[in-house]
């Protein structure tokens, strides 16, 4: 039999299904491979028992956990999809702010009457997690990746090391030699340094490689005189959120 | 009769509809906005202006380009920068690369298995193969226009405060250009397909609310236009729009002059018809529009026209860039800080975003406001309208039709949880 996979979002851009769904050329094939029985962005059917869930966005609200929690429970593995869901991502951007206080900003008093709103925490600190896509958005090309390992049974794995890597591979210039500041060097690769190719720089979406601060990596940023004091606030787009896994 | 749907299928975002009649008349009738909330203009505040366009650009994948675009748009006028015309055309193309993505997915995923009587468009890999063939070929190529332009489909790369941090190559413009004019016959068989639809007969007339382009059919603009005889510069928005909150969504709700209106295809085909393309104007005649179209599911109808002009204005654009070719610059830097709005017609209407910078170039203040907002009081006012039409047909027959109506607009709730302090009518 097929094996049947959902996909399902919490609070997200939706950027990272849209992605799945941006993967024209393989699109049929995977329609042959796999049973897609839940995708709420394209489809109103509903499936029971899942062998993959992928679940985009953050976790915000005791409504969300619930939801989460019952997703989980019905099926076999549980896939973080993207960044939002990973480490909560862009999402966290605000974690060091009372959830209280943005929703007057935004809301104005009259808001706090109906609003239940949270920190927004990645899948992890509610349920346990099988595997993970990381990247805001996601890979496509990583995604399938993921996929072929599920799919034929392996634990699917990450890259170890860092995005500075793939850019040296590539021979790509490096963004520090001119003066832009790039996270590239305790940033875990795969993404096969997307954005520097394209002339940007790294800021870090793919979470950080394993204990960075211990890696030669991190004294590339000090010895480019970065302060510990800036090396956070670049580190706070994407990587604070780690905070929110607690 | 109590009907609830919840987390309602095929748009961007979760929402509940509920409705609630009784022998005869509507009760009760909510489009309610269950999607956790997520605070992008706090997100916004302190950032510096390298970072606004890519936070901003993550309010929603789907028009993510549209959020970077205007963005960026808002932060360089606030910063007193002006790009060039190359950057200018390059960002149209981007913009028309979005819109047609966009629009494909929300016609052939979204929309048409409603019309096949399916859950989704997987079904039809099987039975109507040459179409699922068809629609994901059209999409693939708004996508490599994204691609070539943008370093990406969703959330794009290149597009930075002052111009692009990379350029397209000359050759991928031409292939692009030979793929887009192999494509125009094709699509004939797209109008043949939203033209036999059979389109619930509905009217309601609303005030539709666009940019009005000068010579071309608008996507940047400073003059804004209702039919219902707004006509503002784009600085004054707050002054025409007024957002309010109701109890059940964690989206606002928005009214133009104190009434609800529609904003995106239909909207900005009704005021700017004489500005479509050739061909797209063929299309909207052959589809039935007019510029009084008062029935909102045709919006799918302007939505395939739009699809048409921007197919014939991509190739213009690749042509003028081809001909005065593609010049290196570097981005622009700042001039002074100061405030600044701008606006951009998104595939799914008009998408506003304001900043105010401080003179290390940090975000003081940010206000961005989303199509979907503008248009969630028109689609609960059309339901209100249509529900009492339907309530002979029994349950099931109006749940169907009530999505079929929510889902021509093409709601995107993903982004419409956005927010900023207004003042509470
Ligand atoms: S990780 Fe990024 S692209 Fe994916 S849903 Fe979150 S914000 Fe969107
Ligand atoms: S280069 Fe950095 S920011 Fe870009 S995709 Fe890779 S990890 Fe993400």
């Amino acid at each position: 039999m097929k094996p049947r996979v959902g996909f399902f979002d919490f609070a997200s851009c939706e950027g990272c299904q849209l992605t799945v769904l941006n993967l024209e050329n393989e699109l049929l094939d995977l329609v042959e491979l796999m049973e897609i029985v839940e995708f709420r962005e394209i489809s109103s059917a509903h499936g029971e028992e899942l062998d993959i869930a992928f679940v985009e966005g953050s976790i915000c609200r005791p409504e969300d956990v619930k939801r989460l929690r019952a997703i989980r429970a019905r099926s076999r593995q549980l896939i973080a999809l993207g960044a939002c869901a990973d480490t909560a991502g862009i999402n966290a951007l605000t974690s060091d702010r009372p959830v209280a206080e943005l929703v007057r900003e935004v809301y104005g008093d009259k808001g706090e009457a109906f609003l239940v709103a949270g920190r927004p925490r990645p899948l992890e600190a509610f349920v346990p997690v099988d595997g993970r896509v990381p990247g805001c958005p996601i890979d496509g090309g990583e995604f399938l990746t993921v996929l072929q390992a599920l799919l034929i049974g392996r634990t699917p794995e990450l890259p170890t090391f860092a995005v500075c890597a793939e850019c040296k591979l590539r021979e790509l210039p490096c963004t520090f030699e001119r003066d832009v500041i790039c996270l590239g060097p305790i940033t875990r690769a795969g993404c096969n340094a997307h954005c520097i190719a394209e002339g940007d720089r790294c800021r870090g979406c793919r979470g950080m490689v394993d204990a960075p601060r211990s890696g030669p990596y991190y004294r590339i940023l000090e010895e480019y005189g970065l302060s510990e004091e800036q090396i956070r606030d670049e580190l706070r787009l994407y990587n604070l959120g780690g905070e929110a896994k607690k | 009769m109590k009907i609830a749907v919840n987390h309602l299928a095929r748009i961007e975002g979760h929402a509940n509809l509920v409705i609630d009649s009784v022998r005869g008349t509507v009760r009760e009738l909510r489009l309610e906005i269950v999607e956790a909330p997520r605070f992008f203009e706090p997100m916004l505040t302190g950032r510096h202006y390298s970072d606004v366009a890519h936070i901003a650009a993550r309010i929603c994948g789907i028009c993510s380009n549209s959020h970077t675009l205007v963005s960026l748009q808002a932060t360089e006028q606030a910063l007193g920068i002006e790009v060039s015309e190359q950057t200018q055309s390059l960002r149209r193309l981007l913009a028309f690369g979005e819109i047609l993505q966009s629009h494909l997915v929300q016609l052939f995923f979204m929309a048409l298995p409603d019309y096949y009587g399916e859950a989704s468009i997987l079904p039809l890999v099987h039975t109507e193969r040459a179409l699922v063939q068809h629609a994901l070929e059209l999409k693939k190529l708004a996508n490599d226009i994204l691609r070539v332009v943008g370093g990406r489909p969703v959330h794009p790369v290149t597009p930075v405060v002052g111009g692009f941090a990379r350029l397209p190559e000359a050759a991928d413009l031409q292939e692009l250009r030979r793929r887009l004019v192999r494509v125009l016959p094709d699509l004939e068989a797209s109008v043949e397909i939203f033209g036999s639809l059979d389109y619930p007969d509905f009217e309601r007339d609303t005030d539709c609310f666009s940019l009005r382009g000068g010579d071309d059919y608008p996507l940047f603009g400073r003059q804004l236009v209702s039919s219902g005889g707004v006509d503002c510069a784009v600085e004054d928005y707050r002054d025409v729009l007024e957002e309010y909150l109701v109890p059940w969504s964690t989206a606002k709700f928005a009214r133009l002059q104190g009434r609800c209106f529609m904003v995106g295809p239909l909207a900005r085909l009704r005021n700017n018809f004489d500005l479509l393309s050739p061909m797209a104007r063929q299309v909207a005649e052959a589809l039935g529009l007019t510029p009084d179209t008062a029935n909102p599911y045709r919006i799918l109808a302007a939505r395939l026209v739009e699809v048409v002009h921007g197919v014939e204005r991509a190739i213009h654009l690749i042509d003028e860039l081809l001909l005065a070719g593609l010049q290196a610059e570097e981005p622009l830097p700042p001039q002074r800080h100061g405030r600044a709005v701008a606006v951009i017609e998104a595939p799914r209407g008009l998408l506003f975003h304001s900043y105010s910078y401080d003179a290390q170039g940090r975000i003081e203040q940010a206000d961005c406001l989303i199509p979907t907002a503008q248009n969630l009081a028109n689609i609960e006012a059309d339901l209100r309208a249509r529900v009492p039409e339907l309530l002979e047909t029994g349950r099931e027959e109006l749940t169907r039709q009530c999505e079929q109506l929510i889902r021509a607009y093409d709601p995107c709730i993903s982004c419409s949880t956005h927010l900023l302090t207004i003042d509470f009518a």
